[in-house]
């Protein structure tokens, strides 16, 4: 029976080609807007760790005090060395890495050829654990190295392709900025997009990270921070230590808290810590602290740019009066079949039967509508570099997931559309229709 | 024309003229919004900036490994740009208009203030101004003799000799941050406050200079001009807008052979700089403006779809008329007045609509009240697209022959 009204279906389509042409068009058009918008939506929205982004935390402290904090007294987006140093040292959570984006130069082995920039993170040991890093050659560098201040490094794949021909680099050195590091590890490409754990101070969808070093190390060099930097009050460019004791944000703490027993302890530690530097002089201001999760952070720091979602919500707008149109086109084209569907009430078709039919036929729409969508949203993803940020628009795919929503979605969505058409033409009295012809 | 009959017609047909004002008041309120994001993003874009954009190239440059004597070689980098013929200026700058990375300072007027009265941005660097090609609107541009380098300034600053000769004391400001600092009053010779400690005295008056970085619009032109050098790597050089593309060739060429262990992180003209600072608004304009005639399209169709419908479910009401004597004209005036009470039914919804989605994109996404004439505008054109739209089924309504009433099906 279902091929049969399939059939039915597409005759039917076939007798009025112009309001066919319409109905697919409307439906493909406006599933087509819907997806490709959708498809950047997605990419800037999602949860880039979704397996642990409820255990890693950023806490924040107030460092600036009510004069200078952000809208709403919310203490700024990082630390400064102070307090950063004060927190890892303390420890308490069962990991943690202080971080801040970095630019160095490498030189190439061997030849003369000139240096290149390199850009990446300095973290510690923990980073690559809590962040579920995955590794191509080696490991992460030890607790050991953190507090021996060693100079190692690890390197992405994407680096260790061209300093080593993409061979086991372990144990080589490379020069980064004039000093030598040994390679302990080398990564698989990895970029969580977005970048969660440098969103302030970094580019949450930039080009994924080149160089890893220990955040002790980095220090001892006197390397600046790459990304953002925030002062308060007095400020002291005079020298290094004039500049890490001036009231400035720039090192982006995570930690990683596995229960709601370890979150309220850690938060506790947050507030002792901030009424201890109150009580120290430190602060003039009562504890004012956050602990933020993957989530709430992304969600606080506004990732998602404003573009992508009032794109969403325009193309979603659109495709709701697709629909609409849908209905009026599939209720004139129903209805003008009145006398045949009498004719086939007559002949002992149940109005589940008509109901069957026309749904059917509908559904063929949705899907002529829906391959047509199919082949615009490709179309339109190949284009979307021409609207959005190279960045983001590198962001936006088409997979097997969108292309099988897009299928099911105007599929359905017809179907909805056809709902009242149909009830309509099962309605049709046979009788009535028969006595007028 | 009579509109009773039109509406007792109407009512036996109450989805299919709901579906009908459906549509037109969603397009309304889409079009409406989307065509007011449009306007807001298309200001965005030409954004005025002050300077004489098609003049300008920009070059930025990273050193490698340990740091040289600084100052030297930004004094033998400008000697060679400025000796490229058509080079008619050049600055040794840390920042640059639309560059996106920017140095900012809390500006007081008095210097016991608790909290700062704006946030401006510090441009450096001998001559920045003049080579950007600002325009003064009164007062003067720095003097040579006014500038000092920024690491003696920040020497002295740190060991707070706030009357030092190696620290600024004059500033150039633009209108825009003189009115907000001191409305209606003359802001030449006032003295501005960076932070709590530097004084710094107005001497010159900006037309408009817009900032490296933007986050919110009205701050975009409060920009100053410090009598600081710098010596950070980046060159603003001024030339002919024909000479661009052979000059900027060429002062790369010559940088790279007084230091070859250079990276080159910028080489642009000032038309890319402004490009990729308004990639996102433009992208957003296409974006609606795709969706717009897209929309007006759809729902155009739509009407023609449901018009044909009708006129074709009414072949025997029209003839029957034509045979009690109605014109031709009566027909067609009878599909053109019901589609204008649709229409109006449906902008009607839509201005509500319009408003509401207008108030939701305010509260979410700090847009702006939508302006009054976008709803006439916007009603006008809904009426012309469903007359234009009804026009082709309404005529062959009225080629309807008078004897389809006579005829049995």
């Amino acid at each position: 029976m279902f091929s049969y009204y399939l059939q039915l279906g597409l005759r039917s389509l076939r007798r009025n080609p112009l309001l066919t042409a319409l109905m697919v068009m409307a439906i493909g058009f406006g599933v087509a807007a819907s997806m490709i918008t959708y498809s950047v939506f997605r990419a800037v929205s999602g949860n880039p760790i979704p397996e642990k982004s409820e255990q890693l935390f950023i806490p924040q402290v107030d460092s600036w005090g009510p004069k200078y904090n952000l809208t709403g007294n919310e203490p700024p987006y990082a630390l400064n060395y102070v307090d950063a140093m004060a927190l890892m040292r303390e420890h308490k959570a069962k990991r943690q890495t202080m971080l801040y984006p970095i630019g160095m130069s490498a030189l190439p082995l061997g030849g003369q050829s000139i240096p290149f920039t390199v850009q990446g993170f300095t973290a510690q040991s923990d980073f690559f654990a809590m962040f579920d890093v995955p590794f191509l050659y080696g490991s992460a560098w030890g607790t050991a190295e953190d507090e021996q201040r060693a100079a190692v490094v690890v390197i992405s794949r994407k680096l260790n392709d061209k300093l080593f021909g993409g061979a086991n680099s372990l144990g080589r050195e490379i020069t980064l900025s004039g000093h030598n590091y040994r390679v302990v590890g080398v990564t698989e490409n990895w970029n969580p997009k977005p970048r969660f754990f440098a969103v302030w101070g970094g580019s949450s969808f930039g080009e994924p990270s080149d160089i890893y070093i220990p955040i002790s190390r980095a220090l001892d060099l006197k390397i600046d921070t790459a990304g953002n930097n925030s002062c308060r009050g007095r400020i002291d460019y005079g020298d290094w230590d004039g500049w890490l004791q001036s009231n400035c944000v720039w090192v982006t703490p995570w930690v990683q808290l596995d229960s709601a027993a370890e979150v309220a302890q850690y938060r506790q530690f947050l507030e002792g810590y901030a009424s201890d530097q109150q009580r120290a002089g430190r602060y003039g201001w009562a504890p004012n602290v956050r602990l933020r999760n993957v989530m709430q952070w992304l969600d606080y720091m506004q990732v998602v740019p404003q573009e992508s979602s009032v794109s969403l919500l325009v193309a979603l707008g659109f495709f709701a009066i697709c629909l609409i149109n849908t209905i009026g086109l599939l209720l004139a084209k129903f209805l003008r079949r009145a006398s045949e569907i009498g004719v086939r009430r007559a002949l002992g078709a149940s109005r589940r039967e008509i109901y069957m039919q026309y749904l059917i036929e509908a559904g063929s729409v949705g899907l002529a509508g829906g391959f047509l969508g199919l082949l615009l949203t490709a179309l339109g993803i190949s284009g979307v570099g021409l609207l959005f940020q190279p960045q983001i628009a590198r962001l936006a795919h088409l997979d097997v997931a969108l292309v099988g929503l897009t299928l099911l979605v105007s599929v359905f969505a017809t179907v909805v559309a056809a709902l009242y058409p149909t009830w309509r033409a099962a309605q049709v009295q046979p009788a009535w229709q028969l006595k007028s012809n | 024309m009579d509109i009773l009959p039109i509406l007792s017609t109407l009512r036996r047909h109450k989805i299919t003229a709901l579906l009908v004002i459906l549509e037109i008041a969603l397009t309304c309120a889409i079009v409406c919004n989307a065509v007011f994001l449009i306007s807001q993003r298309i200001d965005r874009i030409h954004m005025p900036s002050g300077i004489a954009e098609h003049e300008l190239l920009h070059i930025e440059l990273a050193n490698i490994g340990a740091k040289a004597d600084e100052k030297a070689r930004t004094a033998a980098d400008m000697a060679a740009i400025r000796q490229i013929p058509g080079v008619t200026a050049v600055a040794a700058v840390e920042q640059v208009p639309f560059g996106n990375s920017s140095n900012n300072s809390g500006i007081k007027i008095d210097p016991k203030q608790n909290k700062s009265t704006l946030n401006a941005t510090n441009y450096f660097g001998e001559n920045v101004a003049e080579t950007l090609g600002v325009q003064l609107v009164a007062g003067r541009f720095l003097q040579s003799d006014e500038y000092v380098d920024l690491e003696d300034a920040i020497k002295a600053f740190a060991a707070g000799e706030s009357n030092s000769k190696a620290l600024p004391h004059s500033v150039v400001i633009t209108q825009a941050m003189a009115e907000r600092l001191w409305p209606g009053q003359q802001a030449l010779g006032k003295q501005l406050y960076m932070g709590s400690e530097l004084p710094l005295t107005v001497v010159g008056l900006m037309k408009t200079l817009v900032r490296p970085s933007i986050w919110d619009d009205s701050a975009a032109q409060y920009s100053m001009v410090i009598p600081i050098r710098v010596n950070s790597g980046q060159y603003v050089i001024r030339t002919a807008p024909q000479d661009r593309d052979r000059v900027l060739k060429t002062a790369l060429e010559k940088l790279k052979l007084i230091n070859p262990n250079r990276v080159v992180l910028k080489k642009r003209t000032w038309d890319e700089v402004r490009e990729k600072f308004f990639q996102n608004d433009r992208a957003m304009t296409g974006l609606l403006v795709g969706v717009c005639i897209a929309l007006l399209v759809v729902t155009a169709l739509g009407i023609v779809g449901l018009g044909s419908f009708w006129v074709a479910q009414r072949r025997r009401q029209i003839g029957v008329r034509r045979a009690l004597g109605a014109t031709r004209r009566h027909i067609l005036h009878y599909f053109q007045t019901e589609n204008f009470l649709l229409a109006t039914i449906g902008i009607a919804i839509g201005m509500v609509l319009a408003y509401g989605i207008n108030l939701f994109l305010m509260t979410h996404y700090e847009l702006p009240r939508l302006p009054a004439i976008y709803f006439p505008v916007g009603a006008v054109l809904l009426w012309l697209i469903g007359q234009a739209a009804v026009l082709g089924p309404a005529m062959r309504a009225a080629a309807v022959p008078p004897v389809v009433a006579t005829r049995s099906v």
